[in-house]
């Protein structure tokens, strides 16, 4: 197992309170996508836990790709990976992002 | 140890059980009184026919023999594998021992099981681990699986499997960890007469597994995590 | 006045995660869960075996309403490790029905998808699974029903067979599958001739959702779709009994002659045949409502 932690400064403010949103299964090829709102001090954190080891700077591109993207402040991104592709992983941070912009309180 | 023997140790006063291809049925004398039995031997394959005649006993047990307690006798290699028994719907077999036994325990019998040799998976699982209490002999192995069978099912290296198995009691096979994770009470030692002796008629208060694996640090989350759950 | 917006049609059983198939369940917006992903109880065994977890151990528990009656619920995941029960997936399954007994829902629905024993922690999901038995009887005992639900790809086998049968009544679909072994174990330890996992037709014909309607061993067989699990949940609810001597005894008949009667046959078929029914090979490729009209007359008693 790998244990990946990536940040980034949010830009964005988050408008109101979101809840915490979590989409994907945890199976090979398939990864969950957990979405949090926390005081992080303005920073975007994500925390990656992967079976697939030696694949830091792919996660940094995909990461660096989906920040341009939605660049949120006190944001974290915690992700269960079961070796999914690049793609897939893009496809389930845009989902979990929709998903939780939707629950703004 | 062989079946006869056992039944000597357990009943020096004498008892009634018979062995009827690989199922025990009957009664013995202990210093509390008489009390039913019930089991398998010949590390038995549970399969309907047997998963039926055990529920037949119990039945009988709570029409005519209110209030006696039941010892279980375990020696099984597991359910029986089957397609045969698959289509008939032997988990539903297994379920309605299971669902007897309940209902006899409702209904005050006192559930007391013995593992004498081999304790395996559903075989275990539908009736022995349904006792108030769970108790082996030294010699007896318990089990889920044996390694190389995980392996293959995992996909897991069996180097590997070994290794997490002198490390992990969630994990290997043995009484040891049993016990660790509140699974199993003890190991009784000779007299087995006197063990037994001591605990029928004992009261219980409900599935104490999970609280006696946390005390024992076998299973450190199960009971912190269910009272959560009932108390959030 | 029950929440209808709570009715989504077309919705697969089959292809939802455990999460959507409770939210589509439900009455609208009526789930609340407990020890939900954020806490972040998950399994400390996985980690030395290169196992990612998943913040749920693969199962979601919580509470919502059913037609505007209070329920308890839990949903496996199938797609995480079979849906296989280890020590932390036991306690919350295990802490529910337990809560039930305090709380006194309507029901407590188990939408079931598990392999069984969790290997990687096999002790403790052979101990939990226990564990599931004997709270699920005694919360069937304190005059709450519980009912089970199966339908998704991994099906319902190994312990979790046992406790699916423990229910007080269990609704599937044509896809769903409720066994003891799975029919890959029996071909791996007792090799192809005994099972050929990969016949899929053979394999429904022996576990599958419309054999054991047929069988009795599920008290309803619907369509794979969310609502009409929703439909069959609602009106199983009342039909919840305890357990007592009279209803073992009942089952303890059914099933002796259920052996009598089939206890040779080799295939679904051959017993599909003797329960009287006309081209029996037939049945498994009728859609759901001509099979119920087909088979009415035949389907053993209910337990």
């Amino acid at each position: 197992m790998e244990h990946l932690k990536f940040e980034f400064k949010g830009s964005v403010r988050q408008q109101g309170c979101q809840q915490t949103t979590l989409v994907g299964v945890v199976s090979s090829g398939n990864l969950e996508v957990m979405l949090e709102n926390v005081d992080l001090d303005g920073l975007c954190r994500i925390n990656v836990s992967t079976s697939a080891q030696g694949f830091a700077e792919i996660w940094q591109a995909v990461l660096n790709d989906f920040v341009a993207r939605y660049n949120l402040a006190d944001l974290q991104i915690s992700i269960n990976d079961g070796g999914a592709t690049p793609a897939v992983v893009c496809l389930r941070l845009d989902q979990a992002m929709e998903e939780y912009l939707e629950t703004s309180t | 140890m062989k079946i006869e023997a056992l039944l000597d140790e357990l009943f020096p006063v004498g008892h009634s059980i018979k062995n009827a291809q690989s199922i025990l049925t009957g009664f013995g004398s202990t210093g509390k009184g008489e009390i039913a039995v019930m089991g398998t031997t010949d590390h038995l394959a549970v399969g309907v026919e047997a998963a039926l005649i055990l529920a037949d006993f119990v039945l009988g047990i709570i029409k005519e023999s209110p209030g006696r307690p039941i010892l279980m006798l375990v020696d099984t290699q597991g359910q029986r594998l089957s397609k045969r028994d698959e289509l008939l719907g032997i988990n539903g077999y297994l379920a309605h021992v299971a669902k007897c036994l309940e209902l006899a325990r409702q209904r005050g019998h006192q559930l007391i099981t013995l593992i004498y040799s081999e304790a395996v998976s559903g075989g275990f699982l539908a009736f022995g681990m349904m006792a108030d209490e769970i108790h082996t002999l030294a010699e007896a192995k318990v089990r889920v699986m044996n390694l190389p069978a995980m392996a293959r099912i995992t996909k897991l290296p069996l180097e590997q499997l070994q290794e997490l198995s002198s490390t992990s009691p969630s994990f290997a096979p043995g009484i040891e960890n049993f016990i660790k994770l509140g699974g199993v009470q003890t190991v009784w030692q000779e007299p087995l007469a006197e063990q037994l002796d001591q605990v029928v008629g004992l009261k219980h208060g409900g599935d104490q597994r999970r609280r006696n694996g946390f005390m024992r640090h076998g299973r450190k989350l199960a009971y912190p995590i269910a009272q959560r759950v009932k108390e959030e | 006045m029950s929440d209808l917006s709570g009715i989504h049609r077309g919705h697969s059983y089959y292809e939802a995660t455990a999460r959507s198939r409770i939210s589509k369940l439900l009455d609208s917006n009526s789930f609340r869960e407990l020890l939900g992903p954020a806490e972040r109880i998950t399994s400390p065994h996985l980690e030395s075996l290169g196992q990612p977890c998943s913040f749920n151990d693969g199962i979601i528990i919580g509470s919502g309403r059913l037609n505007d009656l209070p329920v308890l619920i839990a949903s496996q995941e199938g797609g995480f490790m079979g849906g296989a029960v280890g020590e932390v997936h036991g306690a919350k399954l295990t802490g529910l029905l337990e809560r039930a007994v305090d709380e006194r829902p309507a029901a407590v629905l188990l939408l079931l998808e598990s392999g069984g024993v969790r290997l990687h922690e096999a002790n403790a999901g052979l101990i939990a699974i226990s564990e599931v038995i004997r709270a699920l009887l005694v919360t069937r005992d304190a005059g709450i029903p519980v009912l089970g639900l199966i339908g998704g790809a991994y099906g319902c086998f190994g312990g979790m067979g046992i406790v699916a049968r423990c229910c007080d009544a269990l609704i599937i679909n044509e896809e769903g599958r409720l066994g003891l072994s799975g029919p890959d174990v029996i071909e791996t330890t007792m090799g192809v001739e005994e099972f050929d996992s990969t016949d899929r037709a053979l394999v429904w014909r022996t576990v599958g959702g419309k054999h054991r309607y047929l069988l009795g061993e599920v008290q309803c067989l619907v369509e794979d779709d969310i609502a009409a699990f929703r439909v069959a949940a609602i009106e199983n609810i009342d039909k919840a009994q305890p357990l007592s001597l009279e209803s073992l005894q009942q089952e303890h008949l059914a099933l002796s002659q259920r052996l009598a009667n089939y206890g040779q046959c080799q295939d679904g078929i051959n017993i599909w045949e003797k329960m009287g029914i006309d081209d029996p090979q037939e049945l498994p490729l009728m859609n759901i409502p001509s099979f119920l009209v087909v088979v009415e007359n035949h389907v053993q008693g209910k337990l």
